[in-house]
């Protein structure tokens, strides 16, 4: 069965990120020593997949959908002014770690779109003009760090 | 309890819930949960709890019922009462009407946006009307955490009937006689891909079910694992019997958490049934089932680089031959279907290869569900039989274009498909119509576009999607698709020459030709329909700097028209970077240097006034000279 152990990467990359929030470089060297890989080969596969991050995650997760239905209905819109509002590209954190931004490719939920999700929050049909107030409502220090 | 009659079982189930309860259904997809429908469910269930009808009425959540556009839905059973857009506000109302009194609360029926007229039943509401649901219509009856409910509709009776009465092969002859093809996208005989991998001859076979369903905008096979996992479960533990598969893995996407959820929940059930693990149904076959969660890559829906990602590597895809019929996991013979296909195995034991093969067309048998979203005004999973017209979708069950805009293109089969025009728009729809048309069937994404949508940035789009996808292993994808992106993005900056059109195709057929697997040799398929389709607007950007929907950033200006503007002061207001000035009922003027063409000012403007317009081209330019010289006065 030994080929099969390396077939556990995946899942504990997954706990690993889950408990930590991301993937710290003292996740990989456990993960390598656990499944006699090297530490090299870990790191290709957490640098693979998009679902792994190596650096640590904001306090509040901003998730865009970029699918095709919330595109055709103004996504695009929607990112320039989130990118705009939270001052750093899509995939950033801010530097005081209070917010991430990231895309997504769909989220299936297109009768929404576009669809902003912040902390796990689904908001639906969102036009470029209620960006901003979505992100204060979930933290006033928001209007603090854009005066800095 | 493991159990080995499932038909008693079924009788058990039946007679030991109350017939005379009333049940309050609530749709738990994740377009009803975005909604908010567990707060919903919530109140159902205090309501019910105030008004002390705990023994005479409960509360069932159950999968997606598909009209997601209307959501969250409520259908009152046995009657059938089907109310949308329920809020918590109008719970206490439906407990009272409803439930207790038998009335029914108008205002929350569906209104037939013609005719007006109010409907009371689901069945008769002309998005379901017109479906043929013999694949999805079960997730509205069941809760997917309860394999009593699936049970109790005729559950894991084609598993007892294939186990029992026929042997590997009968099962193979059937499902090759109903003539189902793979609804993952290249649409292969599923019967033969069985037969294929039941030949070869190896100590052990493996089963994949899969689940990385990556087009953006297409979410049918997430609903059914959601909605009715166990319809696939049967359908695995079906495969693995007629190919001697011992051990089988469900491959999700780690994006769909209630997915994951969900499945793992039915998979527990089952084992805990005697329906996976040692001798099911007392039988002597054995076959044990496991979830795997992708990392989000979209190639991983690739078969090949599917296996790659189980086995804990990167998601490369490889040559082909060996199949996973003969090679696959760790070597061994393995077979992959994609959900679709799974849950239309138990449906073909049990109803006869004969009666499924009389639905939809010479080639394509049975339904397809689609998932139908964009500028729809019906957003939602349609089921529909195999040779249905684009028109019936889109207008009959998806109630037409939103907004009355004019339709222009539908986009299917995701970042390997196409777009295709009005002009098609009677084209019966099966696998080959499709490939004929420069698209294809792909998992069933079907995006409706209108006049607002620019098609060079449709191609950019779905070409910036898949040159972030590709895997980098071969170079004319790996480049390829980046070359045709960068292109893409040029065009619609209106920087590009007349020369790109020749480049976009020759590239396109580069890339098309050298690349290995599906992602590639397909990637270049939304460039090249729209060329086909839609070549005057490549032309416009091109050679008139002029986006004709209006959308392209680059190419547009907003404008405010002086003749029209009452000066409420609303734009100025909303302007996210203050580019509008001007004083309280004085005209407004946007600062064309300032402006970020966001479009809020079109938006607030009040729709009596509509003095905010978008302008390309010629109409822009002259705007941009004449702004010029007044304030060179």
């Amino acid at each position: 069965m030994e080929p099969r152990k390396r077939g556990q990467l995946i899942h504990l990359l997954h706990q690993a990120q889950t408990q930590e929030g991301y993937i710290s470089a003292e996740a990989i060297a456990a993960i390598a020593r656990k499944l006699k890989i090297s530490e090299g080969e870990v790191f290709g596969v957490v640098t693979f997949y998009k679902g792994f991050s190596l650096k640590p995650q904001g306090k509040h997760k901003v998730t865009l959908c970029m699918g095709t239905a919330c595109h055709v209905r103004g996504a695009p819109l929607i990112l320039d002014e989130l990118e705009r509002t939270l001052q750093i590209p899509a995939g950033e954190t801010t530097p005081d770690g209070l917010f991430t931004l990231e895309t997504v490719n769909c989220v299936g939920a297109c009768a929404l779109g576009p669809i902003v999700i912040v902390d796990g929050e689904y908001h639906g049909q969102v036009k470029p003009r209620e960006v901003k107030n979505l992100l204060v409502k979930v933290d006033e220090n928001l209007d603090r760090l854009k005066e800095q | 309890m493991k159990i080995t009659n499932i038909e008693k079982l079924k009788e058990k189930v039946i007679n030991s819930r109350d017939k005379t309860k009333t049940w309050v259904t609530v749709c738990g997809g994740t377009g009803c949960h975005a909604y908010g429908c567990m707060k919903v469910v919530e109140a159902f269930q205090e309501e019910i709890k105030k008004k002390n009808l705990v023994d005479t009425v409960g509360v069932r959540t159950t999968g997606c019922h598909g009209f997601c556009e209307r959501g969250p839905l409520v259908v009152i059973q046995p009657e059938g009462i089907f109310y949308q857009r329920v809020g918590v506000d109008d719970v206490p109302a439906i407990v009272e009407e409803t439930v207790v009194n038998k009335k029914i609360v108008e205002k929350l029926l569906y209104r037939d946006p013609q005719t007006k007229q109010a409907i009371i039943h689901e069945q008769d509401v002309p998005f379901y009307s017109k479906q043929k649901r013999i694949i999805f219509g079960n997730n509205g009856l069941i809760d997917p955490t309860d394999i009593r409910d699936y049970i109790a509709v005729d559950g894991y009776q084609a598993l007892a009937k294939v186990l029992f009465e026929m042997t590997a092969d009968e099962v193979i002859k059937e499902i090759k006689k109903s003539g189902l093809r793979g609804r993952g996208g290249a649409g292969f005989l599923t019967g033969l891909k069985w037969e294929i991998c039941r030949r070869e001859s190896a100590p052990i076979k493996y089963l994949i079910c899969n689940a990385d369903e990556g087009d953006p905008g297409a979410y049918m096979d997430r609903s059914l694992l959601e909605g009715n996992p166990h319809s696939v479960i049967e359908g695995m533990i079906i495969g693995a019997y007629a190919i001697g598969a011992t051990e089988g893995f469900i491959y999700v996407r780690m994006e769909y958490p209630l997915a994951v959820k969900n499945i793992t929940i039915a998979i527990e059930q089952a084992r805990k049934f005697g329906l996976l693990g040692e001798s099911i149904l007392g039988s002597e076959f054995s076959f044990e089932l496991h979830v795997f969660k992708g990392a989000g890559a979209f190639v991983s829906g690739e078969e090949t680089s599917l296996m790659a990602s189980i086995e804990g590597r990167r998601a490369f895809p490889r040559q082909k031959p060996p199949f996973p019929a003969q090679k696959g996991l760790w070597g061994y013979p393995t077979n992959i279907n994609n959900v679709e296909t799974w849950a239309n195995v138990p449906l073909i034991i049990n109803k006869g290869a004969d009666w499924y093969s009389k639905i939809g067309t010479k080639s394509s048998k049975g339904t397809k569900i689609f998932s139908l979203v964009g500028k729809i005004n019906n957003t939602g999973l349609v089921e529909v039989p195999m040779g249905i017209s684009l028109r019936e979708i889109i207008y009959e069950i998806g109630g037409g274009i939103k907004d009355n805009k004019k339709f222009k293109a539908v986009q299917t089969g995701g970042p390997s498909g196409g777009c295709i025009p009005a002009e098609m728009l009677d084209l019966p729809i099966d696998f080959d119509t499709l490939t004929k048309a420069g698209s294809m069937m792909g998992s069933g994404g079907m995006i409706v576009m209108d006049e607002d949508t620019c098609m060079v940035d449709v191609a950019r789009y779905f070409l910036q999607f898949t040159q972030e996808e590709s895997c980098g292993k071969c170079v004319p994808c790996r480049l390829g698709t980046r070359q045709l992106y960068e292109i893409l993005t040029r065009i619609t900056k209106g920087q590009g020459e007349p020369e790109d059109l020749k480049r976009l195709k020759d590239l396109a057929k580069t890339v098309k030709t050298g690349s290995l697997c599906g992602l590639g040799q397909t990637a270049p398929n939304p460039v090249l329909t729209t060329l086909k389709y839609f070549r005057h607007e490549y032309e416009a950007h091109i050679f008139r700097h002029e986006c004709p929907a209006l959308s392209c950033k680059d190419l547009i200006i907003y404008y405010i028209e002086p003749e029209k503007c009452v000066g409420c002061l609303l734009c100025l207001k909303n302007c996210p970077v203050g580019a509008i000035s001007g004083e309280r009922k004085q005209v407004h003027v946007i600062d064309q240097e300032l402006c970020v063409k966001c479009g809020a000012c079109l938006d607030v403007c009040p729709p009596k006034v509509r003095a905010v317009s978008k302008y390309t081209g010629k109409k822009k330019q002259q705007i941009l000279n004449k702004e010029k010289k007044a304030r060179r006065r």
